[in-house]
């Protein structure tokens, strides 16, 4: 969900570049050297993994996996998921300039919130029992993306807000995809490599 | 995001290899990063449609000197969110003021039609400028660039191990899709076709993780001390000078048309 240039107020605009700034900072604080790799790979298999189509009817979505980034990232996934929009802005055309902290925010802030409710829960129990929280991390983190595009429209303009609404339902099903797919993933990775959830959310 | 990309189309050309260059590929990259964000700011300024025309005509303009594929780039600089052309669509409906015409009871303002307008001609030019000016580097040089702009190092670091391994987890996807095809595996919405991508993301990420541990083993093996060592020395040349002289000119001349007009 990039919003482009020109639809945001200037408030909103400036708010969001100074939010994004200040996630970046603190998730920059927690790359420690040994973990730079860890997080550019992981970067790029986000980058990847929204190139991914999962059909939905007779339509098809991208995924966006932010609840699963957040959740193996904790406050790096603001930086890494940041690095992530500046590449298809600049190289695909997406979102805009002036609005790439508020993409940023709306993106990153999810996932850090989801790895903050949900992060311990994940790493606990049996893997079905993380699986399941991880699910609802996914749900979670999408839902409070599509929330916050909509609050950032309609904080631009009244106009906005009867169509941010509808939106928002919509996309109803696209959480339900992102939760379940972020559930078989933990589940998957708990079974593979249970390390993954102990080491990976405790910076 | 991804509508933009075929089964056989590279997500980022390879490191090292040459983009495409034309005018633009031979100004100073840091001259360009700046003047794309610049130009943002001011376009988005910009409020009357006359001005936001001529700015998309300089972002044409832009596009033309830099030689990439005109088709193709236009393709992509129109291409926006669902959500976004949702919502502009609907302005019209939203924004009071004078009636266009009725429809299924619903009045169209010209009001929020011309603000639809006002927002797709922003976002077109800012992002083809955009495009044009910073899209036309090779990746490996927007990072050194965006270090000489003095941007933290670490996430010049992490942008440069991004832009390194997206092309080797793309292959490593396509590798897994192919296995799952051989396998019979069609997507369908189902319970079978999500858990099977739900597995197949873990995967990845699992891969992923051991591949970065691999990585920094390597690293470390090779003396890794906490610095990289950026090759990338840039100067301003003449030319460089004569490209910003001519782009603070047309901002300059865009802002005075934009008080002369509103």
């Amino acid at each position: 969900m990039h919003i482009v240039d020109g639809a945001l107020s200037n408030p909103v605009v400036i708010a969001g570049a100074f939010a994004a700034a200040g996630g970046i900072a603190l998730g920059l604080r927690s790359l420690t050297l040994e973990r730079i790799p860890a997080a550019g790979v992981l970067s790029a298999s986000f980058f990847v993994a929204s190139l991914i189509h999962v059909p939905i009817g007779p339509s098809s979505v991208h995924l966006i996996l932010n609840g699963l980034a957040g959740i193996l990232l904790g406050w790096a996934a603001f930086p890494a998921l940041f690095v992530g929009l500046l590449l298809q802005t600049v190289f695909f055309g997406f979102g805009g300039v002036t609005v790439l902290g508020a993409n940023t925010v709306n993106i990153a802030l999810p996932a850090v919130l989801a790895w903050m409710l949900f992060g311990r829960l994940i790493g606990r129990g049996s893997p079905l029992a993380g699986a399941i929280w991880g699910g609802i991390g996914g749900g979670f983190a999408i839902a409070a993306t599509t929330a916050m595009v909509a609050a950032a429209l309609a904080l631009s303009g009244d106009a906005f807000l009867p169509a941010a609404r509808l939106v928002f339902f919509a996309h109803i099903p696209v959480m339900a995809i992102e939760a379940v797919l972020t559930g078989f993933a933990v589940l998957l990775a708990r079974q593979v490599k249970p390390e993954l959830f102990q080491t990976g959310a405790s910076a | 995001m991804a509508h933009a990309l075929g089964p056989n189309e590279t997500t980022l050309t390879h490191p090292g290899s040459r983009r495409i260059a034309g005018l633009i590929g031979s100004i100073d990259p840091r001259l360009r990063i700046l003047a794309a964000i610049l130009f943002a700011i001011v376009v988005v300024g910009l409020s009357s449609l006359m001005t936001l025309g001529i700015a998309m005509g300089l972002s044409l303009g832009l596009l033309v000197l830099s030689g990439l594929p005109l088709r193709a780039t236009l393709k992509r600089m129109a291409m926006m969110d669902s959500f976004i052309v949702f919502m502009v669509l609907f302005l019209p409906f939203t924004v009071p003021g004078d009636p266009m015409f009725i429809l299924w009871g619903m009045p169209a303002t010209w009001q929020g039609l011309w603000q639809g307008v006002d927002i797709a001609l922003t976002a077109n030019a800012v992002i083809l400028a955009l495009m044009t000016l910073v899209g036309t580097m090779e990746p490996v040089t927007l990072g050194h660039a965006l270090h000489a702009l003095r941007l933290p190092e670490t996430l010049v670091h992490l942008l440069m191990f991004t832009i390194r391994y997206i092309e080797v987890l793309r292959e490593e996807y396509l590798r897994l899709r192919a296995a799952m095809k051989v396998r019979g595996f069609r997507p369908g919405t189902n319970w079978h076709s999500y858990r099977s991508f739900g597995y197949l993301v873990g995967m990845m990420l699992v891969r992923a993780i051991e591949r970065s541990e691999r990585i920094l083993q390597a690293m470390k093996c090779r003396g890794f001390s906490g610095r990289f060592h950026l090759l990338q020395d840039f100067t301003l040349t003449a030319k460089d000078r004569r490209f910003a002289t001519v782009f603070a000119g047309a901002l300059g001349l865009l802002i005075c048309l934009e008080i002369a007009w509103h």
